[in-house]
């Protein structure tokens, strides 16, 4: 049983974000980057897999600002190959990104792909469909249990209002996501650390990626501000609205 | 302007809110049809206010693959300029799956969409703390857009238009359905609640729930939570508000360190006084909060519980 699960960077949500010049996306340069929390989820839901039977997961990500590290952290997590993508641009968009991952993964042969659900910042798509497609595999989203027995992988799908539908699907394919059966593992940095001085990252080339769908992010902006929230400096004002509501 | 294709939503025997939503917003554009895809007859006369209803006879099992294919067909017979989906669990797989199978461009997490020539779309980005317009060029397109977006009246019209079936082809059969799972019924029940502590990532640790819990006790109120909480083991789902949660509409919704991610704003954005207490003054719960207090919860908690005791 081979799993691949791509990782991606996103920014810190708690930081400001800046955006460039020409207000038409995030400013990556001063960004603080960490692991989409999704992927973090598919990683940890790989991981447990593995664990409960036989099986090989393998971390790819598009190359960029401190991915080796973020894959190391991965290997160091219980992941057994990290393999970087170079030549792509790792702030694309899913359709573009779909199509690099499917270049890269095709040739692995994987009898399973675990994705983040979603990622912040998401605006043209969510990737495990997209890169269902191009693999040619069936794929299920929102996804927060997941067994494998064979070929076939049995999931939950969630809905709204606590709903859930269970699903069946043949392997090979592109399972979505939105929570691993328990809260993602922390890596110890010394366990980083020493990883990251006997294990190498495989690199592999973009390659091509002929016609990619596009719908063009032309302008970002902060929200406005004001006509928003009434701010409150001290406990007692909170106090006052609560009895002017009835209710306390 | 051609025609505007609008994927209605249903689960568990009815029709979702956010089909009227997106029928109220895709009158707004031009000509709207309606593809109901496993739907029966008593949801077709509720769709007074499409022009036409392009139905599918299959199966109601929501099964992502059927419907998708489903989907493809209908838009081959409609042939439409834009295609507008919910952004559901359902509408999202639908929405990725027509741009993957007709390559026309998508975008998600709308809040609103025009086409004045070109079609574009605003959405929340990176938790609601970015907005976005995109281009999605003159169309075919798609766009899956955020529930609560628009309102459900415009959309909501007695009687049946025009009705003409299409046929399902089969999916590629690699995804089968097996059951649907209905939630386990809950200790309390916080669509019913007048007050609603509720609490996010910022509370930290399960232990300092506790903090919480008695806030809620001095209020009468029940602690409810955003989806993380709920993941993380530390309160049970019936607790959970947001898109994947309960819709609340409480008299007094306090949110405790939460971010207000447009999936959670989703569930409690029409409460009837939001107060929001939270450490970074960009957070955008401030945006949607009728009050708000940038402040650690800890410090605002227990003085509050200790005010109101
Ligand atoms: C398909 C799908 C469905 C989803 N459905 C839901 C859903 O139903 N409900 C839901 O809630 N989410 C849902 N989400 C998740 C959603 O995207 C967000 O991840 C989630 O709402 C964030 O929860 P949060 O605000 O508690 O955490 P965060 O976004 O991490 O925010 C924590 C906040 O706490 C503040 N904070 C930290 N410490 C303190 C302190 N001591 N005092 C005060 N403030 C502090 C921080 O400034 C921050 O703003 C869904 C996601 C997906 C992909
Ligand atoms: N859970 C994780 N799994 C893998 N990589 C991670 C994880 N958390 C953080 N990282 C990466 O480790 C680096 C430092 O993260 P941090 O300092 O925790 O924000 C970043 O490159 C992150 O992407």
């Amino acid at each position: 049983m081979k799993i691949v699960v791509p990782l991606k960077q996103v920014p810190d949500l708690v930081e400001d974000l800046e955006l460039n010049d020409d207000g038409t996306g995030l400013d990556y340069e001063y960004l603080k980057m960490k692991l989409n929390e999704w992927d973090d989820h598919a990683l940890e839901e790989a991981i447990l897999t593995k664990e409960a039977g036989d099986a090989e997961v393998i971390a790819v990500a598009l190359d960029g600002e401190d991915v080796d590290k973020m894959l190391f952290t991965a290997l160091a997590k219980g992941a057994d190959k990290a393999v970087k993508i170079t030549g792509a641009n790792p702030y694309a968009g899913n359709h573009e990104m779909a199509r690099v991952l499917a270049n890269a993964i095709s040739g692995m042969s994987p009898d399973l792909v675990l994705v983040g659900v979603q990622s912040a910042g998401d605006s043209d798509g969510w990737l495990a469909p997209l890169l269902a497609a191009h693999l040619g595999m069936p794929s299920v989203s929102v996804v927060t249990g997941l067994q494998v027995s064979g070929n076939t992988a049995t999931v939950h799908k969630e809905y709204s209002g606590g709903i859930m539908a269970e699903f069946d699907v043949d392997l090979p394919g592109v399972i979505g996501i939105q929570a691993a059966r328990q809260t993602p593992r922390y890596a110890p940095v010394s366990k980083v650390r020493q990883i990251q001085q006997s294990a190498t990252i495989e690199e592999v080339a973009a390659g091509d990626l002929g016609d990619v769908v596009t719908s063009t992010v032309e302008e970002m902006k902060h929200p406005e501000k004001g006509g928003g929230a009434k701010m409150l400096s001290d406990v007692e004002e909170i106090v006052e609205v609560l009895k002017e509501k009835g209710v306390a | 302007m051609g025609d505007i294709l609008v994927v209605a939503e249903h689960l568990n025997g009815q029709l979702d809110e956010a089909t009227f939503e997106l029928i109220g917003m895709a009158n707004g554009l031009g000509n709207t049809v309606v593809a109901l895809i496993g739907g029966t007859d008593e949801m077709v006369s509720q769709l007074g206010a499409a022009s036409k209803v392009v139905k599918v006879d299959a199966a109601a099992d929501f099964n992502p693959e059927t419907y998708g294919a489903a989907l493809g067909a209908v838009a081959d017979a409609v042939n439409p300029q834009v295609v507008l989906t919910t952004g559901s669990s359902m509408g999202m797989e639908l929405a990725n799956s027509l741009s993957a199978q007709k390559s026309w461009p998508l975008a998600v997490a709308a809040t609103g969409v025009s086409a004045n020539g070109s079609v574009k779309a605003e959405a929340a980005l990176f938790g609601g703390k970015i907005i976005a317009t995109t281009d999605l060029g003159s169309g075919p397109c798609i766009v899956a857009v955020v529930g609560g977006s628009a309102p459900a009246d415009a959309g909501r019209k007695e009687g049946s238009p025009a009705v003409e079936t299409v046929d399902a082809p089969a999916g590629a059969g690699k995804v089968h359905f097996k059951k649907l799972i209905m939630p386990e019924s809950a200790d309390v029940d916080i669509t019913t609640k007048d007050v609603l502590v509720a609490i996010g990532r910022g509370i930290g640790s399960k232990d300092d729930i506790e903090v919480a819990e008695e806030l809620a006790e001095a209020l009468d109120a029940a602690v409810a939570a955003s989806r993380p909480i709920i993941d993380a083991g530390w309160l049970p789902k019936s607790r959970q508000v947001g898109k994947s949660g309960l819709k609340v509409k409480p008299k007094v919704y306090i949110a405790l360190g939460i971010s207000g991610a447009p999936e959670h704003l989703e569930g409690m954005k029409n409460s009837s006084t939001i107060i929001a207490i939270n450490s970074d003054k960009n957070a955008p719960i401030f945006d949607v909060a009728h009050y708000g207090m940038v402040a650690d919860l800890f410090d605002v908690v227990e003085e509050l519980t200790e005010a109101l005791d």
